[in-house]
């Protein structure tokens, strides 16, 4: 049995900082004329996107090249998923094809992690998003993203402020990013309306505030999370605007910002909603940065994985850490 | 050879075995060095377009002490950098993924110039294959020459080195472990006798790699491949 990465909280500090470290080196082969390296020929790596993607999907995909791995893409729509096979049947068939890997997104909370623990199949499972729980690569990658403007390489970001804004309530990206930042050293800010709060975020390793005003000037990081349009079954806001005006980030809010800080966005962004077309194109925001870095992070998180005879990071969670070469 | 390059992501250097003996000391290691730069200077016709290629961890400290020393003859500085291998071994899927080093190319990079490859000890000659592997993915230099400390032997590869410091015969029981001031303090090249467990436990997994001599490509004679 192999290991997984399901959680943010799968990662010790040194797990993290390994991926980070990694990472950094990763992304120096995309400065070369051959962006390729061959550590993991002959594994094959599956993509299995159950919700739509654009970034994650392309993202894990050129990073499983880059490391020579051979990739197939499994999407739900136009699969056998659509005449209403099951998650189990689905899975049968890659461990069929002998998947040593399978990076999997899926609408529902929990369903890599049943795919990790259900005996299925042997290959690791990497979360790619599941429901409104985790994006553990998101984060990785946030942290990177991070880590270069903020504390420098090699360092954690002991210290470091940072604030996630907005729709906290249906963002995997939040949730995984409380734990890994939090496991960073980094002190962790939601803001949010109440009502895109989730249950128990007393709990989180983090402060919570309604008041984005308030704590911009404090924050070296601000993290603005796309309103969920499509997870929303209710009224949680009044209207758009009104939520723009409290929890948008605009030239102004901007401008509250001490001067090295960054405006991060997970993507895709709703420009005139949580964030201006202002914001969104000056320098100091670094969504498209964020999106390269995630090629060099799912490099490393492939790597350390794959890469060897047993993964080097999230090992915590099994007994049995050590059994025979791959296939 | 591979010592030592996996240092950072795996045990803490164990002390090496009690009998270790020095072989070269501080002064022998400046005058070897001294020795390969003119080497060098010569073979090279003035050394214009050589660019020196550390391999990670103490490859790189030799490859910017003859860097230093062939600027002292030359008087010309000499382009340096490092070469990480760890994504190009070929014993990838015996260990644990290893931590990366950095690879540093100079910036006119090394189409057309003449590489030299620098690493303390060779032994397998794997790493230097593997190091023959990364650079056919960032250019294709002149020439590509191989300078090292202390050849040690035992060669798997039909590899030999152009500057060897000290040719070293050993047994296979036998450790070389090289020691640079600015990784461990002092200079010193240390032969030891191989513990026991270390050459018994060394199953495929394992992961005998300590820093000290003989790690997981050299001790592939043992493992069963």
């Amino acid at each position: 049995m192999k290991r997984h990465l399901i959680s943010a909280a799968d990662l010790t500090r040194d797990d993290a900082l390994l991926v980070l470290d990694t990472a950094e080196e990763m992304a120096r082969v995309a400065d070369r004329p051959i962006k390729k390296l061959p550590t993991l020929r002959g594994r094959t790596v599956v993509n299995l996107f159950f919700e739509d993607s654009t970034r994650t999907r392309i993202s894990f995909e050129a990073a499983a090249k880059r490391l020579s791995a051979d990739v197939i893409n499994f999407s739900a729509k136009g699969s056998s998923v659509s005449k209403g096979e099951s998650l189990k049947d689905t899975a049968l068939t890659l461990e069929a094809m002998g998947a040593d890997a399978v990076v999997v997104r899926h609408h529902s909370s929990g369903a890599p992690q049943r795919l990790a623990t259900s005996g299925w199949i042997n290959s690791s499972v990497v979360n790619a998003g599941d429901g409104t729980h985790e994006h553990p690569t998101q984060a990785l990658l946030d942290a990177f993203t991070m880590r270069r403007h903020l504390s420098g390489v090699g360092r954690d970001l002991a210290g470091r402020r940072i604030t996630i804004v907005g729709d906290v309530l249906h963002s995997r990206v939040a949730r995984s990013n409380v734990l890994l930042l939090t496991t960073l050293g980094a002190e962790v800010t939601l803001v949010a309306p109440p009502t895109l709060l989730p249950i128990g975020v007393e709990q989180w390793s983090c402060q919570v505030s309604y008041d984005l005003d308030a704590v911009l000037a404090k924050s070296d990081a601000v993290m603005m999370l796309r309103v969920q349009r499509e997870r929303m079954n209710a009224a949680f806001f009044p209207t758009e605007r009104e939520y723009s005006r409290r929890y948008g980030l605009d030239g102004l809010r901007m401008a509250a910002l001490p001067e090295h800080a960054i405006v991060m966005h997970p993507g895709p962004m709703n420009r005139g909603m949580e964030i201006t077309a202002e914001v969104a194109d000056s320098p100091r925001c670094t969504a498209v940065e964020q999106v390269a870095n995630g090629v060099s992070t799912r490099m490393a998180v492939l790597y350390l994985l794959l890469g060897g005879s047993e993964p080097a990071i999230a090992t915590a969670r099994t007994e049995d850490a050590r059994t025979e070469e791959s296939k | 050879m591979v010592d030592d390059r996996s240092t950072t992501a795996q045990t803490a250097p164990a002390p090496p075995a009690p009998s270790a003996r020095p072989v070269l000391e501080a002064p022998d290691i400046a005058r070897v060095l001294t020795r390969i730069a003119h080497e060098i200077v010569e073979r090279a016709k003035g050394a214009d377009d050589v660019v020196l290629l550390g391999i990670p961890t103490r490859g790189v400290f030799l490859a910017r002490r003859l860097a230093d020393k062939l600027a002292e003859i030359t008087g010309r500085g000499t382009a340096v950098g490092s070469l990480d291998i760890t994504m190009y071994r070929d014993d990838l899927r015996l260990h644990p993924p290893r931590a990366l080093a950095r690879t540093e190319i100079p910036g006119d990079g090394i189409d057309g110039r003449l590489v030299i490859l620098v690493d303390d000890v060779l032994f397998s000659g794997r790493t230097i294959r593997a190091a023959l592997d990364a650079l056919n993915d960032i250019g294709r230099p002149r020439a590509v020459q191989l300078a090292v400390l202390v050849d040690r032997g035992h060669r798997e590869l039909p590899i030999r080195a152009d500057y060897v410091g000290k040719n070293l015969p050993t047994s296979l029981r036998e450790t070389v472990k090289v020691l640079l001031t600015e990784e461990d303090g002092r200079d010193s090249v240390l032969l030891g006798q191989r513990l026991k467990e270390r050459s018994e436990g060394a199953g495929s997994g394992a992961g005998p790699d300590g820093p000290e001599g003989p790690s997981g490509a050299d001790t592939a004679p043992a493992a069963d491949r």
